[in-house]
């Protein structure tokens, strides 16, 4: 390597798998990414996006200095604004001003129920951290979200309220351990399409079952990669996760396969629960669910009777309008067999962003302050109230808004202005065009990010972040691994970090509103401000940026000693006992019908990143340039649609046109749409119906039609490349 | 007590778990063994014979990356028969392959003072440039066979089997399914085969492009 | 192309499915012989069918010679131009040939015909020999052209001569022995009496005989199936090496046209002894004629409760199933050969583990050579002392010398060990024809080394080869008078070794390429300073740190040349 060549070690900001990446760097040109070959998370391997998809880094759309709207936007009235020529570049001075101005005048006019942020999973911890600090210490509200609210929020939920943690409770290297008494034996894998959302881990599950004999089962509506891995496959129709799981509990229980000694010895409730499932019989199960009887069977006799059992799971659980219950089925079946709290077994939800688990941790969620202390609870308040130099009683005691919440508030009287920070809900958001609706009501809109998205096209003003590359800091993967984040280039143009934003802002407010005492804000690097988070969230007591600087740790880390922690629970739960919850069957809210035959189910595809602001203008669009809609030979036969001919999908909501693309990976009544692409937002169909605990929206059932459309009516009608991956 | 074996390497004693390969009984005590298509990533093959050595009493020169060291076993890592295959065997990759950027190979051909003239009318590999998808070129002129990318993109890591062998001898070569361009085969452009490529052979277009003095933008249409 | 009708390829792979990737070569057979060749649409299919990864399905069919991706003629013309046939003008016969269709330097295909040169065909007592579509054709002159491309010219039959013929006892008729007259002649007697006893005793009696493998590597046959037997593991499989392609070589191929029945006892002998309930005769897939009689014994054999559950009314269950190989000597190799059988290309696999413990598909094998398995009948019908009242101490039994070359009778001769080579090169094959002198005789095939007339009382055994220098390999005797140019015997094999390299390991892979281009240059008088030299390295490099035998032997012929006629090569 030359004089002007080096190599910087980070974290890939895609996945919650947290690989760790070695930029390649001529100058300030990264050219290659490696990976180290021992490290323990992702042992060298890497999927497309961590190998090839950072040169969205230096897309010509990055915004390089601070962005006012040339036109002023009044609620109601806001149009979405993609080209430079109707911002206009200020300095960082005047934007921070006019920001503040406009936040501090709608605070001091209408309280702090007004105002509303949503905080980034993409961003560091200590961006996090800072951003909720800034909203609850100044505006002193808890509309603080982010787009977990999207992803594992049911998963979250269910979690706090059976076991009163929140996270993946082993590590995944666990699937490929040499010692075959430290990893598991059998694997569920439900609602998760592991191969193409998180690579790395699917990689280690196939070489679990080809190397070392695991038996999987999955769970999916789909016929997905993993399934040729797999001893069982449950086929379950979209939204009946609760009757599938109940049923293989009954199983469980009614062949003797429990653990009697772990339910007596380590939860509560069982009895009643038992009574529960007596509803769920085989002829109600496989009406409601199409799994057969013999495939509960097996798949319970497989988990109960294994060494080790661990349950992964994704969307296919949390994102549906019973998603909380969904969750709780799963939890219960690691109740019933003892198959937690060991190391190999486990209770693992596969979490999707870079550091949704960080964001989480950092308490940038309405309900909870950092570390996943109850916003009402006042001895949480009353120490928040000390970290931040408050007085007495000046935080807010009740439960914020969530995202959808949030947007569906924006109006007067409601909330008025939001600040969203790496965010896009313009395609995240379920019901799109009522999202727009609600995102048209706002009466300030701040964007802090790299380029102007959707949503961003809406603002006020743009502030022009760093991206991962460009900044220091951490990131908490899916198996709570805090992990250093490392700066490699210089910030594009006058771009700055998220953490420095913020804190130059906060500064600025907290001297218009004239605050007898300043919350903090004066960090020299971000290690202090993960000091700061070390000394008032106690499972981040132990973690310094010198501890972390060759490998992470994992959460809980207590001291400075500790060693950080592989697995949880394996003496108690964080509320002391693990509770079961008896279940009833909700399904989805939108049922397919004779206007709306088939079940429109959404999700990611490997190449790109949910919204497509970091991966459409990067080179992994050339991988996959148009949405493609999934549809199972059977019905394109029915319909007359020919692979690769365009078809219209609309549901009650809305409609859009891509391209078919015949496959078995879907099922017959069952269509997917990747929901990654603006001129096709596979979000402008689904359903806003939540979860009424966790807020989630049932991104993964809802009721659509298709049918033949022409080639003008796409987007990119020339943009079709030959693809053979699965 | 797990079991531990001794055995003698180059006069020395070495005492390794049972199981243990010659070449890891060699490393644990700094007895330096070439290699080249050895990986820690990837299944040991045995394939180059560059870490071949003597063991007393056996026909044949062993791979030591593959042969387990065995009690008693007497080992020579540089007797004439292995110092003469090893010179021979990089004078061949010499004659065959463009070695420039393999820099561990480099140093190999210093060490045992290959003669890189030694085959005259040499046939070379000489395949025309791989470019058929945005993320990597292949460059077969480099190519020294030493099976890792097919290894990862087999069953030691991605279990996606884009690569494999076509032809056979000495007109092995990498190839897709009837040569079909990377985005039409099950690919799924994990690059870990250019992770582990040795000589440059797999290299990301970046990098490539790069060395020519382009950025991406500034490619030609269409390529 | 052909349209693909999938109905038709779905049925004929439906057949093949349930097997999985064992299945891929005989798939694709199967499948090639619908098409004519194997175009891309039809090999997707396959993989699916099978489950085998494409670039892999794509793997095996570049591997193997005898699976084409591109069109090829109906009628497929593989002419020999390896060591007895190009001696005996195969050069000629292909390039008259080619003359005949009008064929361009660049062209092999003429309407209906594709013609190729092929590796030693196991025709060499008929040299020059042919193989036109599935018909053999031997003793083939230049100007027969037209005929020879419509298959029609002098069919070759066994040639059989020797004394003390136990192994060959009803060889020579020109057509297979069928089961009556097998078993009239005692056939299958030898398998009722192993049933009598244990498999301990039938092993036993096998070792006590000392019989050694007779595919080469002579590693002592009962000692192999107890290490079998005893091995932990289940199934267990046997499995008959009839891959035979060491150019040269024919004898299996006599063994299994006329006698078939005789291996198929051995095979069931040799399973009992282990405890093997399946087995595989790998034949290579340029023995057509073979291929029918084999399959036509094991059908006799099923019919007449021979093989299958319950053999003659005992406990012993043993399946037995053909496996055509697609053209690849090193499939010979017997780890190749297990990874053909389990669908991929034929690359030798590391050793140890050695295949009566690890073999196919993992598990404890037993895999012999056609002519070793052929004395098995004898030894357990007659016992280890009758079976060593021929031969000698260390070399005991009769042994199958494949002569051909520059001899008076070219042919298959069975003699008991300890014979000298002159007796056999002269007494019973007529030495040199029209009177000419002996120059040099090439033993063991391609893979083997040159004796000189110095050596003609050399015993043939394998204690008095090993004394000569000399070795037995497979029992290839090739004559070589005073007219041949020895360079273009060494090109010719040097040329044989550089098609055949599986491409594994660096040493063969390359060497055997590098070899061939010194020899290309020796042969036209062009040879440069330091060649001979050059040679030698590549050559001991090759021999000390190969992989597997085909390596290890790739230069044994060119160094065993350089030590007895060191001017050559200047």
């Amino acid at each position: 390597m030359s004089a002007e060549e080096n190599c910087v070690a980070t974290i890939c900001p895609y996945c919650g798998i947290g690989c760790n990446l070695e930029l390649h760097l001529k100058g300030d040109y990264i050219y290659k990414v490696t990976s180290p070959f021992d490290n323990p998370v992702n042992h060298g391997n890497l999927c497309v996006k961590g190998r090839f998809g950072y040169d969205f880094v230096y897309h010509k759309h990055r915004v390089t200095t601070p962005l006012v709207r040339r036109t002023p936007q009044s609620a109601g009235a806001r149009t979405q604004a993609f080209d430079l020529s109707e911002w206009q570049p200020v300095s960082w001075d005047e934007a921070l001003d006019l920001v503040a101005d406009r936040l501090v005048e709608i605070y001091r006019r209408d309280g702090p129920e007004a105002l509303a942020v949503y905080v980034c999973a993409k961003a560091t911890n200590e961006d996090n951290y800072l951003l909720q600090k800034l909203y609850r210490s100044l505006f002193r509200t808890n509309n603080v979200d982010h787009c977990t609210r999207l992803c594992h929020a049911g998963s979250v939920i269910a979690l706090q309220q059976a076991i009163g943690s929140s996270a993946m409770s082993n590590t995944a290297a666990e699937l490929i351990h040499p010692d075959p008494r430290r990893r598991p034996d059998v694997l569920i894998v439900t609602g998760s399409n592991t191969a193409e959302n998180h690579p790395i881990i699917a990689q280690m599950m196939k070489a679990a079952v080809e190397k070392y004999a695991a038996s999987l089962i999955v769970v999916d509506p789909r016929r997905l990669e993993l399934v040729d891995y797999a001893k069982l496959w449950l086929p379950l129709k979209p939204g009946s996760n609760v009757p599938v799981f109940s049923a293989i509990a009954k199983v469980i229980i009614e062949e003797g396969l429990a653990n009697r000694a772990f339910i007596e010895q380590r939860t509560e409730g069982f009895d009643e629960f038992a009574q529960s499932l007596e509803k769920f019989t085989p002829e109600y199960v496989e009406r409601v669910s199409g799994v057969k009887h013999d495939l509960i069977q097996q798949a319970a006799r497989l988990y109960a009777s294994a060494e080790r059992g661990a349950i992964y799971w994704g969307m296919g659980i949390s994102q549906l309008s019973h998603g909380v219950a969904s969750a709780l089925a799963l939890i219960h079946l690691a109740f019933l067999t003892g198959h937690i709290g060991r190391e190999g077994t486990g209770l693992n939800p596969l979490r999707g962003q870079n550091n949704v688990q960080g964001s989480s941790d950092m308490g940038g969620m309405p309900f909870h302050y950092p570390g996943y202390q109850r916003v009402d609870n006042p001895e949480n308040a009353a120490r928040w109230e000390q970290a931040w130099h408050i007085e007495a009683g000046g935080l807010n005691r009740q439960l914020g808004l969530t995202t959808t919440e949030i947007l569906s508030h924006a109006h007067p009287g409601g909330v008025r202005a939001l600040y969203m920070m790496g965010e896009n809900p313009m395609m995240s958001e379920p019901n799109l065009n009522l999202t727009r609706q609600h995102m048209q009501q706002l009466e300030f809109l701040v964007a802090q990010d790299l380029f102007i998205n959707e949503s961003g096209a809406f603002a006020d003003v743009i502030l022009p972040a760093v991206s991962f590359a460009e900044k220091d800091g951490t990131f908490t993967n899916t198996e709570r691994r805090v992990q250093r984040v490392r700066q490699a280039i210089v910030p594009r143009g006058q771009a700055r970090p998220d953490w420095q934003i913020i804190c130059d802002l906060a500064l600025r407010i907290e001297a218009r509103l004239g605050r007898p005492t300043s919350a903090g804000w004066n960090y020299a690097h971000p290690s202090e401000i993960l000091a700061e988070v070390a000394r008032n969230v106690p499972d981040y007591a132990g973690i310094t940026y010198q501890r972390i600087e060759k490998l992470g740790l994992q959460t809980p880390v207590h001291d400075s000693n500790h060693p950080g922690t592989p697995f949880l629970f394996a003496d108690s739960f964080p509320r002391g006992r693990g509770k079961f919850y008896p279940l009833d069957f909700v399904t989805a809210v939108e049922q397919p019908d004779y206007e709306y035959p088939f079940i429109l189910t959404t999700g990611r595809v490997l190449e790109h990143w949910h919204g497509g602001s970091m991966t459409r203008r990067s080179q992994l669009d050339n991988l996959y340039p148009e949405a493609l809609l999934q549809i199972h030979p059977l019905d394109a036969e029915m319909l007359g649609i020919a692979d690769g001919a365009p078809v219209c999908v609309a549901s009650r909501r809305g409609e859009i046109t891509l391209r078919a693309q015949i496959t078995e990976k879907s099922t017959v009544g069952l269509v997917f749409i990747p929901f990654h692409f603006a001129e096709a937002a596979a979000n402008l169909i689904t359903i806003d119906a939540l979860d009424p605990q966790a807020r989630i929206p049932e991104f993964k059932a809802c009721a659509v039609q298709l049918c033949p459309a022409r080639d003008e009516d796409l987007a990119r009608p020339d943009k079709r490349l030959e693809r053979g991956r699965y | 007590m797990n079991d531990e074996i001794t055995l003698t390497i180059d006069g020395q004693a070495v005492s390794v778990p049972a199981g243990a390969t010659i070449l890891q009984a060699a490393r644990s005590v700094n007895i330096p063994i070439p290699t080249i298509c050895f990986h820690e990533a990837t299944s040991p093959l045995g394939v180059c014979r560059a870490c071949v050595v003597e063991v007393q009493g056996w026909r044949t020169l062993v791979a030591s990356c593959v042969t387990p060291a065995a009690a008693g076993m007497v080992v020579n890592t540089h007797s004439e028969r292995v110092t003469r295959s090893r010179r021979t065997i990089l004078e061949m990759l010499a004659s065959t392959v463009d070695l420039s950027e393999a820099p561990e190979i480099q140093l190999l051909l210093q060490e045992y003072a290959a003669d890189l003239q030694r085959f005259p009318g040499a046939e070379r590999r000489a395949i025309p440039l791989l470019d058929d998808n945005p993320m990597y070129i292949r460059d077969y002129t480099r190519c020294i066979l030493c099976w890792r990318c097919v290894q990862v993109c087999a069953n030691d890591a991605q279990y996606v089997f884009a690569l494999n062998f076509s032809g056979r001898g000495f007109d092995t070569s990498i190839a897709t399914f009837y040569d079909r361009p990377m985005p039409a085969t099950t690919c799924v452009f994990c690059g870990q085969c250019v992770g582990v490529c040795p000589t440059g052979a797999l290299k990301t277009k970046r990098e490539w492009l790069l060395e020519k003095g382009l950025l991406p933008e500034e490619k030609p249409a269409g390529a | 192309m052909a349209e693909i009708n999938p109905l038709v390829l779905r049925e004929t792979l439906s057949r093949y499915a349930p097997q999985g990737r064992t299945a891929l070569l005989p798939a694709l057979h199967a499948v090639q012989a619908i098409y004519g060749y194997l175009p891309e649409a039809v090999a997707v299919e396959v993989g699916r069918a099978l489950g085998v990864p494409l670039s892999d399905v794509h793997g095996v069919i570049k591997f193997y010679n005898l699976f084409h991706p591109e069109p090829v003629g109906k009628t497929l013309l593989q002419v020999c131009t390896d060591p007895a046939c190009a001696m005996n003008g195969g050069e000629d016969v292909l390039q008259a040939i080619r003359l005949h269709l009008g064929l361009t330097e660049e062209q092999h295909t003429a309407g209906d015909i594709t013609v190729k040169r092929a590796a030693c065909l196991g025709l060499c007592e008929h040299a020059p020999a042919l193989l036109v579509g599935q018909t053999a054709l031997g003793r083939a002159q230049a100007s027969q052209a037209a005929e020879l491309c419509q298959g029609r010219g002098y069919r070759p039959h066994a040639l059989v001569y020797g004394e003390q013929r136990r192994l060959t006892l009803n060889c020579g008729k020109g057509r297979p022995t069928t089961l009556a007259e097998y078993e009239a002649g005692g056939g299958y007697r030898a398998l009722r009496r192993a049933l009598e006893q244990s498999p301990a005793a039938v092993i036993a009696e096998v070792k006590a005989s000392g019989l050694v493998g007779r595919g080469g590597a002579a590693f002592p046959t009962g000692v192999k199936w107890e290490g079998a037997a005893q091995a932990a593991g289940d199934p267990k499989y046997v499995i008959c090496n009839a891959d035979e392609s060491e150019p040269g070589t024919f004898k299996d191929r006599v063994l299994l046209e006329e006698d078939p029945h005789r291996l198929l006892e051995g095979l069931l002998i040799a399973a009992y002894a282990i405890g093997a309930s399946k087995g595989y005769i790998y034949l290579r897939g340029e023995y057509p004629a073979a291929q029918i009689t084999v399959l036509a014994a094991i059908q006799q054999a099923q019919q007449a409760g021979l093989l299958g559950p319950n053999i003659l009314g005992s406990n012993f269950c043993f399946e037995l199933e053909l496996r055509l190989g697609a053209g690849a000597y090193i499939c010979g190799e017997e780890t190749a050969l297990f990874e053909a059988i389990e669908g991929k290309r034929g690359y030798p696999r590391l050793k140890p583990p050695f295949p009566t413990l690890h073999g196919l598909f993992g598990k404890p094998t037993a895999i012999n050579n056609v002519e070793t398995l052929c004395n098995a009948p004898f030894i357990v019908e007659h016992g280890a002392a009758a079976y060593r009242q021929l031969g000698t101490e260390i070399s005991p039994g009769t042994k199958l010398f494949c002569l051909s070359g520059d001899v008076l009778r070219p042919g298959l001769y069975e003699t008991p060990f300890g014979v000298s080579l002159h007796h056999l090169l002269y007494d019973l094959a007529g030495g040199v024809p029209e009177g000419r002198k002996l120059q040099a005789i090439l033993f063991g095939g391609a893979a083997g080394a040159f004796a000189t007339p110095a050596q003609l009382d050399a015993e043939m055994s394998f204690e008095g080869l090993r004394a000569t220098g000399l070795p037995l390999g497979s029992g290839v005797v090739l004559a070589i008078d005073e007219r041949r140019d020895l360079r273009q015997i060494l090109l010719g094999l040097a040329r044989f070794f550089s098609h055949e390299s599986c491409g594994k390991c660096f040493p063969c892979q390359i060497g055997t390429r590098r070899q061939l281009e010194i020899l290309e240059r020796l042969a036209r008088d062009a040879a440069l300073p330091g060649d001979a030299q050059r040679l030698s390295d590549v050559g001991l490099t090759m021999s000390d740190a190969s992989l597997c035998g085909l390596g290890q032997t790739a230069a044994s012929a060119v160094l065993s040349a350089l030590r007895l006629w060191p001017a050559l090569f200047d």
